[in-house]
């Protein structure tokens, strides 16, 4: 197969496993290309991308753009707080306004769970989900997993731990979705109030005692207390979170095995993660970041080639 | 009645026609390129890669040549993309050296539209700006040409219609014996 089952990305639960080795093996060679002296291919040279903001993102918004300038596309940003969504404009009337002039792609942020959905069912361009809520995150899932390859050769019959707050989080979504459909077996763990209270018939494990996870995975990949999605109190304090939930080298010390440490980022120092945890050799987040723009690169050149 | 499927297909190179072509190949490589310390060949992925790999072992056969060598894949450089039905799956480029001030001699099975080639020559500029750029290929399908390039080693030239099709078997990837045909293109009726 050389093209993707889908014209969008709206989230890795619509990804065949055939669709997601496509994507990896295009990364592959796309990252070769990111280590040259040019970095720059012309396969988007026809292609205009419109990066549509409505939520804040430093990393994934930049990852994007980079991708989207190395395979030559013309590039356009928007961001909700300088635009007139703050006048009252409907998503549809704002991405029709940047679709009439003639946008062939569009990769979106969204604080509403489906957004990008709902916007592929009116639109004619390919839609890339550059998360959506609390719902998926599917470049992040894809990343992570390509680098968990990178590291451990394959993904299958690994275990996989995500830990923290899986309740508000998109990328533990996509992540469970992505790491099941190559093979993976994944648990989450946090505390129960930061964990939904159906997760197991994902088909995932569940624990609550970070050392007894940790013990279990090859691979922890924590997550961001995300305090701006939380309404009300899930925990009576960071410091609390920090002492039962934080993973510092006294905790990997204790493990009878070496595993690998995984962030989405941005991480908050001292709460999920210990900086003499984050700075260490098993931590491979900034490979996450530079696989990042070769996994984006691979989404976009896949998707516009979908006829 | 059983529908009938005449295949129409001509040979044009037998096993030891394409040897004597990949020897002659070396000859003239090593009498234009004397000890090759400022020349480099590169394979066009994916089937110049393998008559590169021809050349290289034969190469060592005749003079024990060691040759500075890679494997060039154009498909992010092509302009048929989105223009295909199917995109083209991509391959790996392994190019270890730089091709700065160099002279590259770009190795492919067949030359047909030229757009692969000049596709290649824009790929290879990520490597540098060679001194000079050489073409060689098994097969030269003549006055199919949609771009001015020609080939400045050429294995045999031939007479070919849009309808048909020139296939290079190698017998180390599974084919009875090395053979390059003319086939017809399968009709889509």
């Amino acid at each position: 197969m050389e093209q993707l089952s889908t014209r969008h990305l709206l989230g890795i639960k619509d990804l065949s496993p055939a669709d997601i080795q496509l994507i990896f093996e295009t990364a592959d060679n796309f990252k070769d290309i990111l280590n040259r002296p040019i970095k720059k291919v012309p396969s988007l040279r026809d292609i205009t991308i419109a990066n549509v903001f409505f939520e804040n993102s430093t990393r994934t918004k930049l990852s994007f753009e980079l991708a989207e300038k190395r395979l030559s596309a013309d590039v356009v940003n928007f961001a909700s707080a300088s635009s007139s969504v703050k006048k009252g404009e409907t998503l549809i009337d704002t991405v029709n306004n940047i679709l009439a002039m003639k946008v062939d792609m569009v990769v979106m942020r969204h604080s509403s769970p489906g957004a990008p959905h709902f916007l592929s069912k009116h639109i004619s361009a390919n839609i890339v989900n550059a998360g959506d809520g609390t719902h998926e995150h599917p470049t992040q899932a894809l990343l992570d997993s390509f680098s968990i390859r990178e590291k451990l050769g394959d993904v299958a019959g690994k275990k996989v731990a995500i830990i923290g707050d899986i309740l508000h989080s998109r990328v533990a979504l996509s992540n469970i979705f992505c790491l099941q459909k190559l093979g993976a077996e994944v648990m989450v763990c946090g505390p129960v109030t930061l964990l939904p209270k159906y997760i197991a018939d994902l088909g995932v494990k569940v624990e609550h005692d970070v050392f007894k996870a940790l013990q279990w995975c090859d691979v922890a990949n924590v997550l961001r207390i995300q305090l701006e999605r939380q309404q009300i109190k899930y925990f009576p304090s960071l410091r609390e979170y920090s002492l039962f939930y934080g993973i510092n080298r006294e905790l990997l010390n204790r493990l009878d095995k070496e595993i690998v440490i995984m962030h989405p980022g941005p991480i908050n120092r001292g709460v999920e993660l210990n900086s003499d945890v984050a700075d260490s050799e098993h931590a491979i987040i900034l490979q996450q970041v530079e696989n990042g723009v070769a996994i984006r690169m691979a989404v976009l050149y896949l998707l516009a080639g979908v006829k | 009645m059983p529908q009938i499927l005449i295949m129409q297909k001509r040979l044009v190179l037998d096993q030891t026609q394409i040897s004597l072509t990949i020897s002659r190949f070396c000859h003239q490589l090593i009498e234009n390129h004397d000890d090759f310390d400022n020349t480099v060949l590169l394979g066009l992925q994916p089937r110049g890669a393998l008559v590169l790999d021809k050349i290289i072992q034969r190469m060592q056969e005749i003079q024990n040549i060691s040759l500075e060598y890679g494997y060039l894949d154009a498909t992010f450089h092509r302009d048929d993309f989105r223009r295909r039905d199917l995109p083209l799956r991509a391959n790996e480029t392994k190019i270890d050296f730089l091709i700065e001030n160099k002279k590259v001699v770009l190795v492919d099975d067949v030359l047909y539209k030229g757009r692969s080639v000049r596709a290649a020559m824009d790929a290879m500029i990520a490597f540098g700006r060679p001194q000079k750029v050489e073409l060689m290929v098994l097969i030269d399908r003549k006055f199919t040409r949609d771009f001015p390039i020609q080939p400045d080693y050429c294995g045999r030239q031939v007479n070919t219609l849009e309808s048909q099709y020139v296939s290079v078997e190698w017998q180390d990837k599974g084919f009875e014996k090395d053979a390059i045909w003319i086939t017809e293109k399968e009709s889509n009726e």
